[in-house]
């Protein structure tokens, strides 16, 4: 998918030193050993991102772009470089395309009250998928409410999981201006062809978005290969701080855009009765931004590349496909999403028990999950259930705890079975 | 640790999910209530039907985890008969029950079971969510509630 070089193979017990480096996984809970599998919800941080902060309120804590003194150059210098990072992360073309935001939530926002509010109108239409987070469904029900333009779904085949593809030259047709869906289902793990969904609506003018918050940490990401208009991320599920994320925007379609909030940092210059906006993608950063966040997240692109982006996909591959063949040996439990090629996301219901109780149960030994609807209400409707119970990964989790974790489940079904 | 577990899933509250008793639309309600918990989607419809201040049937439907659906059930027998003000402050004990684990010296009965609901801060929404619905159905109202 992209033209990253593949770093070479190593097994994953490399990355089990890497747990050294992320001092909360070392407790217990519950006096069990900690085991946190809720990373599709939010990462761990590690001790460089937690430096970086510490470093950046130490030393150089200053307000951004308006000062002339020391430590405020030295903080613009940091914001500016975090964005050029950023950049460098996704591969864009330039730092001009990437609008911090506080998360992939505002990003999707931001596009809908600017992009959209100025080019749909009445009877245009919006395609979704079926898979799609709130987040990615009610910005888009918000603006056609505004508009009078339509919602259209791509339906998802069933539990495996996947985008029904023999339904889009039905539904991505002339008339459909957006086409957003994301990159990874943070309840199927499901992983979307997102270049060629982009490439088919491109063949037909239609502006893509790309939900990239459970891909962006995960899976190397190029924008330029996923051809898309704009991709949306969240710091937090990338090893980076919370209240931080990114919107990538294709620099022509950012410069069409009229602004969002308004406020300082984003104009160029204010009279009584207007004012002209500064340049992308300064126009979007309305108000004083996150800039320790912003920091912060570098740090944590910088870790996430140093450990090697290629290999945390790798172990993901691995430790997902051990856990799905563990899972598909206990009675009862019914697996939802594909069962190959998959993300490190794994829902599951087991026999009659609710997802709530479970979660309870399996939290007194130790075991982090996570149960409910997962922000997928729409998705849990097209399934038939109302809520699963989800085992989501990262590269510090090992083989042992995913073995733990089916133990732990046997034990929950023992327990509500008595 | 399994201590707790045993206290918060007692062999009661895990009997009335399996089984719920009252598990039904009731025809001659003439309130009914929603409670619907934003967290997991789950929801309980209580049905009441009230003589003047009497609760003289009730029962319930509705998809939850095991301690909501256990309190649903718990609470249909726990109201049949009851007066709106008795009824009032049965929910009065039954919220400190579960918020801290104290019964305030009274007799609560097979609700008792519940008191197990406090140490797991993020399941009191779900032993409270029915009595909220029940309440509002109690006071007329007919719109849903929910835990938020
Ligand atoms: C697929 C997907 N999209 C969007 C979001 C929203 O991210 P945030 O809450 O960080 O804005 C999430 C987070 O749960 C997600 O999993």
């Amino acid at each position: 998918m992209t033209a990253n070089p593949v770093s070479p193979q190593r097994p994953p017990a490399a990355l089990e030193s890497l747990r050294a480096d992320f001092p909360v996984l070392d407790q217990t809970v519950n006096g069990r050993p900690l085991i946190y599998f809720d990373n599709a919800a939010t990462t761990q941080k590690p001790l460089a991102v937690l430096a970086a902060l510490d470093h950046y309120y130490r030393r150089d804590n200053a307000n951004v772009h308006r000062g002339i003194h020391e430590l405020s150059n030295r903080a613009t210098a940091a914001y500016e470089a975090a964005r050029a990072r950023t950049a460098a992360f996704l591969n864009a073309r330039s730092t001009e395309e990437i609008v911090f935001t506080r998360g992939t939530t505002e990003a999707i926002n931001l596009v809908a009250n600017t992009w959209g509010n100025a080019q749909l109108k009445a009877g245009d239409r919006i395609l979704l998928t079926e898979m799609e987070h709130h987040s990615n469904i009610v910005p888009w029900q918000l603006l056609a409410q505004r508009t009078g333009a339509q919602l259209v779904y791509l339906p998802v085949t069933g539990d495996d999981g996947l985008l029904d593809l023999g339904r889009l030259d039905e539904l991505l047709v002339p008339g459909v201006k957006l086409f957003a869906f994301t990159h990874v289902s943070n309840t199927l793990g499901t992983i979307n062809p997102v270049a060629e969904l982009c490439e088919r609506a491109r063949q037909l003018g239609i502006v893509t978005l790309v939900d990239a918050a459970q891909s962006a940490g995960h899976l190397p990401l190029d924008v330029q290969a996923i051809g898309c208009d704009f991709l949306a991320l969240s710091g937090h599920k990338l090893c980076g701080p919370t209240g931080i994320g990114a919107l990538y925007g294709r620099k022509e379609r950012l410069e069409a855009m009229p602004p969002w909030q308004g406020g300082g940092d984003m104009i160029a210059s204010v009279d009584f009765f207007e004012s002209r906006w500064n340049t992308v993608p300064h126009k979007f950063e309305a108000g004083t931004p996150d800039i320790a966040g912003a920091i912060g997240l570098a740090a944590a692109m910088d870790y996430l590349d140093a450990v090697g982006r290629e290999r945390i996909a790798q172990h993901d591959r691995e430790l997902v496909a051990h856990a799905v063949e563990q899972l598909s040996r206990v009675n009862g439990l019914r697996l939802f999403g594909p069962r190959t090629g998959r993300a490190g996301v794994v829902s599951f219901l087991l026999n009659e028990v609710h997802a709530h109780d479970l979660v309870t149960v399996a939290d007194q030994f130790g075991v982090a999950l996570r149960g409910g609807h997962h922000c997928n209400q729409p998705l849990m409707k097209k399934l038939g259930v109302m809520s699963t119970a989800r085992a989501s990964f990262y590269f510090y989790n090992t083989r042992a705890e995913v073995d733990q974790f089916v133990a732990v489940l046997r034990e929950i079904q023992k327990f509500f079975a008595q | 640790m399994l201590d707790e577990l045993n206290d918060l899933y007692q062999q009661v509250i895990l009997d009335h999910s399996r089984s719920p008793r009252n598990f039904r639309p009731l025809a001659s309600a003439n309130r009914t209530a929603q409670g619907q918990n934003p967290l997991c989607g789950d929801n309980v419809t209580l049905y009441l039907e009230m003589a003047g201040d009497v609760i003289k049937d009730i029962s319930f439907q509705g998809s939850g985890c095991a301690i909501s659906k256990a309190s649903a059930s718990i609470l249909t027998e726990a109201l049949k008969g009851r007066t709106r003000a008795e009824a009032k402050a049965l929910f009065a004990r039954i919220h400190e029950l579960v918020t801290t684990g104290e019964t305030a010296g009274a007799d609560l009965g097979k609700l008792a079971v519940f008191a197990g609901v406090h140490k797991f801060p993020a399941r009191v929404k779900c032993a409270i969510l029915p009595w909220h619905a029940a309440m509002a159905a109690v006071e007329g109202k007919d719109q849903p509630v929910s835990t938020e």
